[in-house]
This record gives structure tokens, C-alpha cells and sequence, in this order.
């Protein structure tokens, strides 16, 4: 047990998360915050209703660059990376031959020769090393392992950023722009995990602990934990890798059929696009769906989803919703009973649970214009 | 005088007389989170020693909480299931979760007193 806690990474802020007494938890390798004494639901609460700051350094951070960047991570994903323009960024997926999802990231294009990337944590390995391995000898691509990541989230989010970096005021949803935040030279994306709006930040390892306890001296901003981000991303109807999606679904069935770019969907050139266009066309045999359970039992990952008593599909991602005050979940089912509104059940401690088919998000999103 | 022993699964037991009164330590309330859905035993069900009988759920995850000892519930606390947070704020109190008449009167002397059960939550 010693041993497998020695062997965790851990973040720039872990001093400061144990300053502030989190609750720390092994999480793809790193000793990451699960809540902070204010408990998951203050958290959560903070970030729907103010700001919320959340370590996020495990992700994987690397720079590709080169005049054939773009074309070359293009072969890799179905997103339009060769149309992003400087500034902005996509979310997209690494595909394999199968159609099978091997992560989802994001991708940002800084200049024509200079994207960033953002991958999962468990991931980061397996990906890296597979872009690498595809990439032409004119493209580089250079890890960020002194780089660390903050996600700075909620309603109240940019306007207490404001005075620290004014800049950031005209950023929209899904920009990016390197810029200075109390002085510190950082990497700002306007986007995250929580259905809020927000920001993520890149920055220098060495200068995190600095702007992260600027940031929690702001005005009704909390630390937020791994905890409070899953229950967020639940409600927004956010897939998490390795749960809700994996190398066994594909990004039809997975309802991320729109990261596929409009062009590509005309050619279908990239891993998997034989395989993908055939769902696409027919239809998936099973999809990815929201379900509101009545009740107040929540159902987790795992849990048989049930129609007239007949197992049609499982849960991948369940929780009870504080916003909604009900338990929701995610899963796959059936095709047949995916629509919005059929009556199902899921079975939890060997009771039928009724649950209802719900569109996803299941509360909407705010993100800025 | 109401005398208290725990269980190493985190469970106190409050002898009233011939009433045992059971819940989670504040411990493992601190451990669990914020709980968000609690199910308890029928009463007049028939327990063993160890038995799971009621679980918990925080937002993170669920957990059994199991009978202390044998005997048979006698009443529950209908407040939890209603407010779920008041075993977060009075697990040691208002936040009880049943009541057990016990099988085996000298089941109770075998349970962790208070500095056992502070050692053995030292140590986690």
C-alpha cells in the first residue's frame, strides 16, 4: 500500500491541497484531490452559483508543431483540425481502425504551426506515443510535463478573473489565447468539464500555487475536487473517458457523432472511417442516453439498465444530481430505446428502479457566446 | 446511564436499558460525504451479527452499514431517509439509524469500547 502511494505523481499544488485539507485520492497515477473539507455538494454548489477552482495537472499537455501539424493530427482524428483557425480549439477523438474511441481531447491551434493538445490522464502515454508514431519527420511533438492545468469554473468565473487579467473579457467560448493572468504567463481556454462557463489554464508548474491561491482569495471561489468535477460533468452530459466511452464505442453510439467535421463526413478519412460511416448510415445498435431514476437511490456504473425486465443496455456513470435533487446516470442501450421519454428501469441492489430516458445535458449548459 | 461501543466497520451502539440504539461514527460520516440517500431494514426484521441491513449513499459511492449484532429491529429513523445530511451533521445523535433488540445480551460487552475504537481509527 506504501509502495503504490510512493509511486503516485503528484501535482505542483499537492502541498496546498494538503494545506486545505483535500481528501486525496490515487487517480490515473496522481495523487488528486476527491473533495476538500467543504464537502462535494458545497463545491459543486460553489461552481453552479459562483466560481469554482479546480486542479486539473494531471491531463496531459503537449505541443505539436510544424508547418504539417495540422494535416498530420487531421489522419489521427474526424475533427476538422486543418479548418481551426489560430485562437481556437476543438474537441475531438483519436479513433482507431474499429471505430473504437482511444481518447478524447483537445486541440487548440496557437499559430498555423503550433497546436496544444489536452488529453486524459490515463491516456496521455498511449497517446502521445501513438501521434508520435504517425507523425511526418517535419512535425514535433514536445510534452508538457512542467506545465500544470487549472480549470477555473462557474457563473462568477470571469468576471472575478477580470481584474487579474483583462484581457480575457473578450475571449469567447472555445478561444484560446496566451495571455498573462496577475502577471503570470499563461495558456487560457475558454472551456472546461462543467456545463459553466469558464476557463482552463495552462501555466508553468513552477508558478501554480502562486495564481491558485490568488484565485481562491477571490470572492466566493472554492477549491473543487475530482468529486465535484464528475458530478458536474454528469449533469452536463460530459463523457468520461474510460467510462462512458472507450475503445469499445464508437462516436456514433456514443452521441459525439457532431465532433465528426461536416468535410470528413464526405470522405470518412480517418481511423475507423469505414466502420463509423456504416453506423453512421444504418444507425448505431445501442446508444448512449441520459436516465432520471424516481427515487432517490442513486445507480452506478455497472448497473443492468432494464426493459420490461429484460437487461437492454448498463449504466456507465451515475450519481444523484444536487441540482435536480434526483439520481441520473448515463448509459448504453438498445437503439430502439433510446428516444427521450421510455419508461425503463435499472436494476440496483436486485430492484427494477424506474427510470426515464432523458435528453442530454440534463441541466443546460452556460457556456459564454 | 446510556453506555456507547462501536464496530470496527465504523458502526456505535447506544445502550439505553434493554434498547440498542445504532449508527455511523462521525468518522465514518467524514468518510463517506455528503450522503444523499439512505435505505434501512424493515422493523421487525430478524439481523445476524454483521449482517448488512442498511446502506448509504454519498455522491460518491454506496455503502452497506451492517448490524452490530444479532437481534431484531425494533425501529428506524425515518428522518434520515428524509434528510439524508442529518447523519452528516448529528451522526453521533439526531442522525441515528435503528434501533435493535438484542438476541444475545452479552454480545454487547465484546464491542470496541471508546479508546479501542480511537485506536483503531488512529491507524487509518
Amino acid at each position: 500500500m506504501t509502495e503504490s502511494s510512493d509511486a503516485l505523481h503528484v501535482s505542483p499544488l499537492d502541498a496546498l491541497h494538503r494545506a486545505l485539507g483535500a481528501r486525496m485520492v490515487g487517480f490515473a497515477g496522481y495523487a488528486m484531490p476527491v473533495s476538500y473539507p467543504a464537502g462535494i455538494l458545497a463545491e459543486h454548489r460553489a461552481c453552479r452559483e459562483e466560481a469554482a477552482l479546480f486542479d486539473v495537472s494531471h491531463m496531459g499537455q503537449a505541443e505539436l508543431r510544424g508547418a504539417e501539424a495540422a494535416p498530420a493530427l487531421a489522419r489521427l482524428v474526424p475533427g476538422d483540425v486543418i479548418g481551426l483557425a489560430p485562437g481556437r480549439q476543438r474537441y475531438t477523438l483519436l479513433t482507431n481502425a474499429a471505430g473504437g474511441i482511444l481518447d478524447d481531447l483537445m486541440v487548440a491551434r496557437l499559430a498555423e504551426d503550433r497546436l496544444f493538445l489536452i488529453v486524459n490522464a490515463a491516456r496521455k502515454v498511449a497517446d502521445f506515443a501513438h501521434i508520435t508514431a504517425h507523425m511526418p519527420p517535419s512535425v514535433t511533438l514536445t510534452e508538457q510535463p512542467g506545465r500544470a492545468l487549472l480549470a477555473f469554473q462557474g457563473p462568477k468565473a470571469l468576471a472575478r478573473l477580470a481584474p487579474l487579467a483583462p484581457a480575457l473579457a473578450t475571449l469567447r467560448f472555445m478561444a484560446v489565447a496566451e495571455c498573462a493572468i496577475a502577471g503570470i504567463p499563461c495558456l487560457v481556454s475558454r472551456s472546461g468539464y462543467t456545463g459553466e462557463d469558464g476557463v482552463e489554464i495552462s501555466l508553468p508548474a513552477t508558478a501554480t500555487e502562486g495564481l491558485a491561491r490568488t484565485l481562491l482569495a477571490l470572492p466566493g471561489v472554492l477549491p473543487a475536487g475530482l468529486g465535484a468535477r464528475d458530478l458536474l460533468r454528469l449533469e452536463a452530459g460530459l463523457c468520461l473517458y474510460g467510462q462512458d466511452i472507450d475503445e469499445t464505442t464508437t462516436p456514433v453510439a456514443a452521441g459525439l457523432a457532431w465532433t465528426i467535421a461536416k468535410r470528413r463526413r464526405e470522405i470518412w478519412d480517418f481511423p475507423g472511417g469505414a466502420v463509423i460511416r456504416a453506423e453512421w448510415q444504418a444507425g448505431p445498435t445501442r446508444r448512449r442516453v441520459g436516465l432520471r431514476l424516481e427515487g432517490r437511490a442513486p445507480a452506478r456504473a455497472g448497473a443492468a439498465i432494464l426493459a420490461d425486465g429484460r437487461e437492454i443496455g448498463r449504466v456507465t456513470s451515475g450519481s444523484f444530481s444536487p441540482t435536480l435533487n434526483a439520481p441520473i446516470a448515463m448509459g448504453y442501450v438498445a437503439a430502439a430505446f433510446a428516444k427521450p421519454g421510455t419508461a425503463l428501469a435499472v436494476s440496483v441492489r436486485e430492484r427494477a428502479l424506474p427510470a426515464t430516458v432523458t435528453a442530454l445535458p440534463f441541466i443546460p449548459h452556460h457556456y459564454a457566446s | 446511564m446510556a453506555e456507547i461501543r462501536y464496530t470496527k466497520d465504523h458502526e456505535w451502539v447506544r445502550r439505553d436499558g434493554d434498547t440498542l440504539t445504532i449508527g455511523i461514527t462521525d468518522h465514518a460520516q467524514t468518510a463517506l460525504g455528503d450522503l444523499v440517500f439512505i435505505e434501512l431494514p424493515e422493523p421487525g426484521r430478524e439481523v445476524a451479527a454483521g449482517e448488512a441491513c442498511a446502506v448509504v449513499e454519498s455522491v460518491k459511492a454506496a455503502s452497506d452499514v451492517y448490524a452490530p449484532l444479532a437481534g431484531t429491529i425494533a425501529a428506524v429513523n425515518g428522518a434520515i431517509v428524509e434528510d439524508p445530511a442529518l447523519v452528516n451533521r448529528a451522526p453521533e445523535g439526531e442522525g441515528w439509524f435503528f434501533r435493535l433488540t438484542q438476541a444475545n445480551p452479552d454480545d454487547f460487552a465484546a464491542l470496541l469500547d471508546e479508546p479501542a475504537y480511537r485506536a483503531l481509527v488512529a491507524t487509518l
